[in-house]
């Protein structure tokens, strides 16, 4: 799984890097962004990674495959 | 206070003042969603409220068709007398782009999660002052002894105004917020003791400049090497004092009083600790504090609606975050709900910028306020009252702690 945050969207609500800070982290201005190259092998970690993105307001996070 | 006539049918006479909204606005637009999602009133000189979740987030995300000139919904249309977009009164709340980008990327630094996150322990041990405070008495009042306490010491702090100063800035959040329904004169006149105290505090920092935000702001540049001009700053500084404050106190105090009213959620959130992240975030869905207001831009016909320019549009987000199109048991608080893409904080470009610090401060002073008082129940549920206005929350709350 790949995970990524679409700047654009991104309006630093920071839903994502409280629900799964090992895969997310956020810049000076507050806006998140992905740690590393946004790969997710772990299971448990995945499952973080789709609530963050079924947490986010701005549905900012992409995910592709599984 | 004027009296106004009592509202009789909410899909084409809203109130957001009425005494019924004011009470348990829920069923009002439950009932709404179901058959006027995009409700009309001829009061405050006309206006909409979007009851969806959709509706919500399409007037939030669309800048081009409204403007934020002014957020607060007044007697009568605001005409020409607030400030010109794009600066507006209180930037970047006030601001529409391209300007309020400039406006907001100024403030984010200093609300991002680093900042905010250093000030737990302090917010920690103000709580468990207040607490002592309080003493071992078995009737409190945790909306003004406890909840209200809380952000205006933050923000006092972040702004480097005198501690002594906190229970005067109450007052002027009382003023600017619950002040909507005087007359356009008397709330001048009430508002100038906040002028004129922030102005001191202005002046005190340009001749003992400190490291906190009023500071910041007096040195900081805009992108073309500009000083920000006085109004910019002072606008600010009222946004942080007025944004910052009551709609904090709100999110506590409302908390705090779901507790009193829903033992078993509290039993539960006392014996596990580890669920305060996903219980704040529900309280934060369930009783949202804010709603904002937009004025469309243009005469036009919008979500089926025949809008004209100058419409106030009250920004509904608590109702949104009820709408069981988007939430499974949307009218249900489920203390550990995982999937909760609340818009308490807003959507789009005008996301509260004191998101971190309010969530933080919510957390901090609910898990302290368990673990002081791990049972406690309203000691006269009809005493309790809640805020009128853009901003509710539970405000006086009285408590009985049981052993
Ligand atoms: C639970 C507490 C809070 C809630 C529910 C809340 C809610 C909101 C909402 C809904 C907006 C969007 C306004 C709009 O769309 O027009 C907003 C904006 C804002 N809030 Fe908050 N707020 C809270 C606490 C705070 C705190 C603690 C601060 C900081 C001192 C703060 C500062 C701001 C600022 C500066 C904006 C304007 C952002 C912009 O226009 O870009 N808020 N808030
Ligand atoms: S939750 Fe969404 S909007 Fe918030 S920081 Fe993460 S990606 Fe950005």
């Amino acid at each position: 799984m790949k995970v990524t945050i679409d700047a654009a969207r991104c309006q630093g609500q920071g839903r994502c890097f409280g629900i799964a800070p090992e895969i997310f982290d956020f810049d000076d201005l507050g806006n998140g962004v992905v740690i590393g190259d946004g790969i997710v092998d772990d299971e448990e970690l995945k499952s973080k990674a789709r609530l963050a993105q079924a947490n986010c307001p701005e549905h900012a996070i992409n995910i592709e495959g599984n | 206070m004027t009296i106004k006539p009592p509202v009789g049918d909410f899909a084409t006479d809203w109130d957001h003042t009425d005494p019924q909204w004011v009470a348990n606005p829920y069923p009002i637009w439950e009932d709404l969603r179901g058959r006027c999602p995009v409700a009309h009133t001829d009061r405050y000189g006309g206006g909409w409220f979007p009851s969806t979740y959709e509706g919500v987030a399409a007037v939030a995300n669309d800048t081009e068709n409204f403007t934020s000139r002014t957020v607060v919904i007044g007697n009568g249309r605001p005409g020409e007398d607030a400030p010109p977009a794009p600066i507006g009164v209180a930037p970047p709340i006030s601001s529409d782009p391209p300007f309020h980008q400039i406006a907001r990327r100024l403030i984010l630094p200093a609300f991002a999660p680093g900042p905010v996150n250093a000030l737990e322990p302090q917010i920690r041990e103000l709580c468990n002052h207040l607490l002592d405070e309080m003493g071992a008495g078995l009737d409190i009042n945790a909306g003004d002894d406890f909840a209200a306490h809380i952000p205006v010491w933050v923000i006092a702090k972040m702004l480097g105004f005198p501690d002594e100063d906190r229970d005067l800035f109450r007052e002027f959040v009382h003023i600017v917020l619950e002040g909507v329904d005087e007359p356009q004169e008397q709330r001048i006149v009430s508002f100038q003791p906040v002028l004129d105290y922030i102005e001191r505090q202005i002046e005190d920092h340009v001749a003992n400049p400190r490291d906190d935000l009023t500071s910041y702001m007096l040195n900081v540049e805009l992108p073309n090497g500009d000083k920000l001009l006085p109004e910019h700053i002072f606008g600010t500084i009222i946004l942080t004092l007025i944004a910052g404050i009551d709609t904090t106190w709100s999110a506590i105090s409302s908390s705090i009083w779901h507790l009193a009213t829903h033992p078993a959620d509290l039993e539960r959130l006392v014996n596990e600790p580890e669920l305060m992240p996903l219980a704040v975030e529900e309280f934060l869905r369930f009783y949202a504090p804010v709603s904002m207001a937009r004025l469309v831009k243009e005469d036009m016909d919008y979500l089926g609606c025949p809008m004209k320019k100058d419409d106030w549009i009250l920004l509904g987000f608590p109702a949104a975050n009820r709408d069981p199109a988007v939430f499974e048991n949307a009218d249900q608080f489920i203390i550990d709900r995982e999937v909760n893409r609340h818009v308490t904080f807003g959507l789009g470009i005008h996301r509260c910028a004191g998101s971190n610090l309010a969530r933080l401060e919510l957390r901090v002073a609910l898990e302290e306020f368990i673990k002081r008082f791990p049972k406690f129940e309203l000691s006269d549920p009809a005493a309790v009252t809640f805020s009128q206005g853009q901003v509710r929350g539970a405000r006086f709350l009285p408590l009985t702690v049981l052993n």
